[in-house]
């Protein structure tokens, strides 16, 4: 699939975003005056500038209001409700965080959850496509989580954030080995996908057109596959080894900043890959797969 | 409006014969033409040394290895299938995307569609492709504007591309009608879905390529192989080999 950069810097943004402002409706941390402002502040740019990132991504964003409306059958539009619901549920936490106005902080928890939610919503937008069988398996909507909760805790500054940023390594790693053999693991071949295998063994004779077109560009795209290896290990280090590492050494704050600068850049890694590597079935009829 | 309707009255679509099948692009070029009037379907750069455009029908081409004897190829035309399970039309988030209860006819409504890519991304055929003029997605609407348009001949209420095949390889009919010409078609030539696996449960069908004659044993070229030159003929063969 194009890595497009806006879907790209959208998921990964936004998720950190969700995430830390799930940690601060949770009230792991409670921060107070103009901390708390900019503590609260960076949890919805983060998730807004991803919103943002989002529309930027569509052919005909005058329609982008109506993404609201399929809530009963479409991930998009239950994403859209959700990250809306969760905004402006959270917003009074934030403002008596802000102004220290004590007010009851049990919206911060349903707040916290619905952050939680929309991220789980963004993920099943992929996790629901059979036809890139990478992303229809579990560990779409587990790495999408992780991503936001290490996020979250490390931006948070959370004490156990070096233990969600090992795990996330480590299940981003099994997504990358276990990923690799979805494509087969589906069953889908040239020779399904033309019924000609009953014939004999088919393979593609001549393109049905010499110039590209929107599915070659869109969904079987090839390019930097062949830096693959190398982004896999930079992400797997830098979205959770190198973090918890530098929330070991590093004391206080800066640590976190730091973790949390280097986690980000590993999540780009990573979600780069999830696009550049989701390979689509109807590449197979144009001999791609 | 996503939703998929539970049961359709009619399962208009396509059958596809992949034996009678030539190549020729002829249901390409009548699709893009019929298909260009009004919003259009836009190129990019058509003359140009890198063109591009929106198509809602392909032809492929594959060659296939049996097991024993030559290769055979194969000309395959892809378009929507108008699948009764169509993973396009639930995942569309503003309601352009949706199928008819009348006729099974998958459609995009221009009007509501933002440009997204979900459908395109959830189509395991390829068949949506995004118009890069207008930003929304665009398909074979299975000739809405000709199949009920009273003002055309009534030979002329088929699809574009199934009117202008040569040699008569596109049927356009009710496939939920089992005593439909194309129903019985489907049943006497084994009419398949194409990537079942995925379970999108696709109107359209193709036919398989007819088995081809038996492959004779000795070489037809055989009597020739043995052949002795006489009278002037022989004579130059015996003087040229001499020479």
């Amino acid at each position: 699939m194009n890595p497009a950069p806006s879907v790209i810097v959208f998921s990964v943004l936004s998720g950190a975003g969700f995430g830390l402002l799930a940690f601060l409706g949770f009230g792991a941390v409670v921060p107070a005056g103009w901390p708390a402002f900019f503590w609260w502040g960076l949890g919805y740019a983060l998730a807004v500038a991803g919103l943002l990132a989002a529309t930027f991504h569509l052919g005909n964003p005058k329609n982008a209001r109506k993404a609201f409306s399929q809530v009963r059958t479409s991930w998009l539009s239950r994403e859209a409700w959700a990250a809306v619901v969760t905004l402006v549920t959270l917003a009074p936490v934030a403002l008596s965080d802000w102004l220290g106005l004590g007010w009851w902080r049990g919206g911060g928890v349903i707040g916290g959850a619905l952050a939680l939610f929309t991220v789980l919503t963004t993920a099943m937008i992929y996790t629901q496509i059979r036809a890139v069988p990478r992303w229809h398996f579990w560990t779409t909507p587990v790495l999408f989580l992780g991503f936001a909760v290490t996020g979250g805790m490390i931006l948070a500054g959370q004490a156990l954030a070096p233990f969600a940023s090992l795990a996330l390594s480590g299940v981003l790693a099994l997504a990358f080995w276990l990923g690799d053999g979805r494509f087969a693991a589906a069953g889908a071949t040239l020779g399904s996908a033309t019924g000609l295998a009953t014939l004999g063994a088919p393979h593609v004779f001549e393109l049905p057109h010499t110039g590209g077109n929107y599915l070659l560009r869109e969904m079987i795209y090839v390019v930097g596959r062949k830096h693959a290896q190398r982004l896999r290990v930079i992400a797997v280090v830098c979205a959770g080894l190198a973090p918890a590492v530098l929330v070991g050494l590093v004391p206080g704050g800066a640590g976190f900043a730091l973790a949390g600068l280097v986690h980000l850049l590993g999540a780009f890694a990573a979600r780069w890959l999830f696009f550049a590597e989701a390979e689509h079935v109807v590449g197979l009829y144009y001999g791609k797969r | 409006m996503t939703a998929l309707p539970a049961h359709t009255e009619k399962k208009l679509g396509l059958v596809i014969d992949l034996d009678t099948c030539v190549g020729c692009h002829a249901c390409v070029t009548a699709c893009k033409g019929w298909n260009d009037q009004g919003a259009g379907l836009s190129d990019q750069n058509p003359y140009g040394s890198d063109p591009s455009g929106a198509f809602l029908n392909r032809v492929h081409s594959y060659a296939v290895q049996p097991v024993e004897g030559p290769a055979q190829t194969i000309n395959f035309p892809r378009s929507c299938l108008h699948c009764e399970d169509a993973p396009c039309v639930t995942v569309c988030p503003t309601g352009a995307s949706y199928k008819r209860a009348e006729d099974g006819i998958v459609l995009v409504n221009a009007d509501d569609c933002m440009g997204c890519g979900l459908c395109a991304w959830a189509c395991p055929y390829g068949a949506r492709e995004m118009d890069a003029d207008q930003g929304v997605m665009k398909k074979c609407t299975l000739c809405v504007d000709r199949i009920y348009n009273e003002a055309l001949p009534e030979e002329d209420r088929a699809p574009a591309c199934v009117r202008t095949c040569p040699t008569g390889a596109r049927h356009f009919g009710d496939l939920g009608d089992p005593d439909s010409a194309v129903s019985k078609l489907v049943v006497q030539r084994g009419g398949y879905d194409l990537m079942p696996e995925l379970r999108t449960r696709p109107t359209n069908k193709y036919l398989p390529p007819r088995k081809k004659d038996v492959r004779q044993e000795a070489s037809l070229l055989a009597p020739l192989l043995d052949l002795q030159a006489t009278g002037f003929a022989g004579w130059l063969d015996r003087v040229l080999g001499k020479l």
